[in-house]
């Protein structure tokens, strides 16, 4: 019976020739990411306890994303105490704010992320980083601290769930559009537990920065992580970035997948997951004309170059429906400024967008876009949980930017292939 | 440093829809501060903005699947313990929430039945050693899945840190 190449990673990190799912192992760390909310509560911890050391500098990365440029007075407080922290304990990978972006987009766009690596962040999204053949995920801050302190940190082996994805997108459908046809099919605890991971020939059709949205999404599945092998495309991305040698695992023939789904991508449409659960995704011919007060592209899961220039497109020429707010946060200062030099910026201002810098902003309801009661928002964020972007009683809408382009200027749910052509 | 006490009695809130999220737990513009006292008081505010004026200490929690999904924010597991909530009782629980409450020496017991046989109100006994949770009130039982060794041994520590620390004293 052979290993999946997540029980493959974990085995290898906890000095162990073999791990079977269920086990509890202790697996060492290679990359911990942190960012404003989840840290510093992690390092009020650690000092309560009277640890002032973190196990290696040079394995951490720091990022304010959640709550800056300063929401409000309590959060700087929360961002200067990260900055306070990183300097004392000599962590050099710091994005400060001008330079920062939101944690699950800058840690591989910066070349922090290898394959074979086990990767850990504050923060349910971390299981974006899965794409680059890395066992990545989510956790608390009592973990965190762990982790800070002793490099290392318990995992429950987990299930391993395969999905195939076959053949090649349509026009106009984009990897939003499979996660959220995954998730409507499997349900918001149907990979409660598991490692999401995907492999087919349809992969070779997906670019880098589209993967990423799709193991972003694992964990509104209730995965414990998403993963891709290793491919010429996710090789070229790291190479891209960075000289540091990394491994390769691969899924064994005879590992062992307690699920299979395969997906044909050219049955696929654009899908939107109505209000307010991310598993109500429904293709866009059965999804009524709603009114929306708001239409937001940006986040982990959908602000990297490739989605602004989707949007840019259906954008270019066209404007803002009266009535209807659109704003658009790229993931990183990176991003921003590929978009600003491309021209992206100029067309989203003249469509009466607003342009913000890389925040987590209104993704989780914290400023820069919040909902008022009742609204409505079509959102490329990940999450549309009640009181997910504000108040408890508007209503968020899950689509690609490009379905978001193209309902920002009608102001109702719109397909967006028309707009494409 | 404790050991778990045999059995536990306290007062049921219940709440029987599926997915309740870490934003409906502790809504993220509460997340600008950590410290447990302040987040108590917005515990459930997005489900049940009354709970805070109802619960009292050592009050049990009993929920429907996938309890705390969402965010790995471990302010979830602060506001419930912070309010006063002794433990809580889901169907099933997500990933995270369950890992940040035993990390916390808090428990979270997983007992597929237990909206079958509890109301809100209920005053509620749990056998932590016979795996059954009585209701006091009705006298309905429900059978619960036990802690696992690893889980309790978390628990009795009093979370992952104490954890770590009683092994470095211990020298393993
Ligand atoms: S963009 Fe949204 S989902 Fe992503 S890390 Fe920030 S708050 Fe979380």
């Amino acid at each position: 019976m052979g290993m999946t190449m997540t029980e493959k990673i974990l085995a290898a990190h906890s000095g162990r020739d073999l791990v079977r799912p269920g086990e509890i192992v202790n697996a060492k760390i290679d990359l911990i990411v942190a960012h404003d909310v989840t840290t510093p509560p992690a390092v009020a911890m650690l000092r309560k306890l009277g640890i002032n050391k973190v196990f290696d500098p040079s394995k951490i990365l720091v990022t304010p994303d959640h709550f800056v440029p300063n929401k409000d007075i309590k959060s700087a407080e929360l961002a200067k105490q990260l900055r306070e922290w990183r300097i004392e304990q000599g962590i050099e990978r710091y994005y400060e704010v001008g330079n920062h972006g939101i944690c699950h987009a800058i840690a591989p766009e910066q070349g922090h992320v290898l394959p074979g690596m086990t990767v850990i962040c504050g923060d349910s999204h971390t299981t974006t980083m899965g794409a680059l053949g890395t066992f990545a995920t989510g956790i608390g801050s009592t973990d965190l601290a762990a982790a800070l302190a002793t490099g290392e940190l318990w995992f429950k082996v987990p299930d391993s769930m395969l999905f195939e994805l076959n053949g090649r997108l349509p026009f106009g459908v984009y990897s939003k559009d499979i996660i959220l046809y995954i998730i409507s099919k499997i349900g918001v605890d149907g990979a409660r537990y598991r490692a999401m991971e995907y492999r087919g020939n349809g992969l070779a059709s997906i670019s880098m920065e589209a993967r990423f949205t799709i193991t972003n999404m694992a964990i509104e599945a209730g995965g414990k992580s998403g993963i891709m092998p290793v491919d010429a495309i996710s090789e070229e991305y790291v190479r891209a970035r960075t000289k540091e040698p990394f491994t390769c695992y691969e899924s064994d023939e005879d590992a062992v997948y307690t699920e299979r789904m395969t997906i044909e991508l050219d049955q696929l449409e654009p899908i939107v997951a109505l209000p307010s659960l991310p598993s109500n995704g429904r293709f866009i011919g059965e999804v009524e004309r709603v009114k929306m007060d708001q239409v937001y592209i940006g986040s982990c899961t959908n602000g990297r170059i490739e989605d602004l220039r989707i949007a840019a497109q259906i954008f270019k020429g066209n404007k803002v429906a009266n009535g209807t707010r659109a704003i658009v946060v790229p993931a990183t200062t990176e991003i921003w400024k590929t978009a600003m030099r491309e021209g992206l910026l100029e067309i989203f201002a003249d469509a009466g967008c607003v342009v913000s810098t890389a925040t987590c902003g209104a993704c989780l309801g914290g400023f820069m876009g919040v909902l008022g009661a009742e609204e409505t928002c079509l959102s490329t964020t990940n999450r549309n949980f009640v009181g997910r972007m504000g108040h408890p009683s508007a209503k968020v809408y899950l689509a690609s930017p490009a379905t978001a382009a193209a309902t920002a200027i009608t102001g109702t749910i719109t397909d967006p292939r028309p707009f494409l052509q | 440093m404790a050991a778990l006490p045999d059995t536990l009695t306290g007062y049921a809130h219940v709440y029987e829809r599926a997915h309740i999220n870490t934003d409906e737990i502790i809504p993220a513009r509460y997340l600008n501060v950590h410290e447990e006292a302040e987040l108590a008081k917005y515990a459930m505010e997005d489900i049940d903005p009354a709970f805070v004026k109802r619960v009292l200490p050592g009050d049990f929690v009993i929920a429907g699947d996938n309890f705390g999904c969402g965010s790995s924010r471990e302010h979830a597991v602060w506001a419930l313990r912070g309010a006063g909530v002794k433990v809580v009782i889901a169907r099933s629980y997500a990933r995270i929430f369950f890992r940040n409450a035993i990390n916390n020496g808090f428990l979270a017991i997983e007992c597929p039945e237990a909206l079958e046989v509890v109301g809100t109100g209920d005053h509620l006994e749990l056998d932590l050693v016979a795996g059954r949770l009585r209701n006091l009130t009705s006298g309905r039982e429900a059978a619960f899945v036990p802690l696992s060794d690893f889980a309790r041994e978390l628990i009795e520590d009093g979370g992952l840190l104490p954890h770590i620390q009683k092994k470095a004293q211990a020298g393993s």
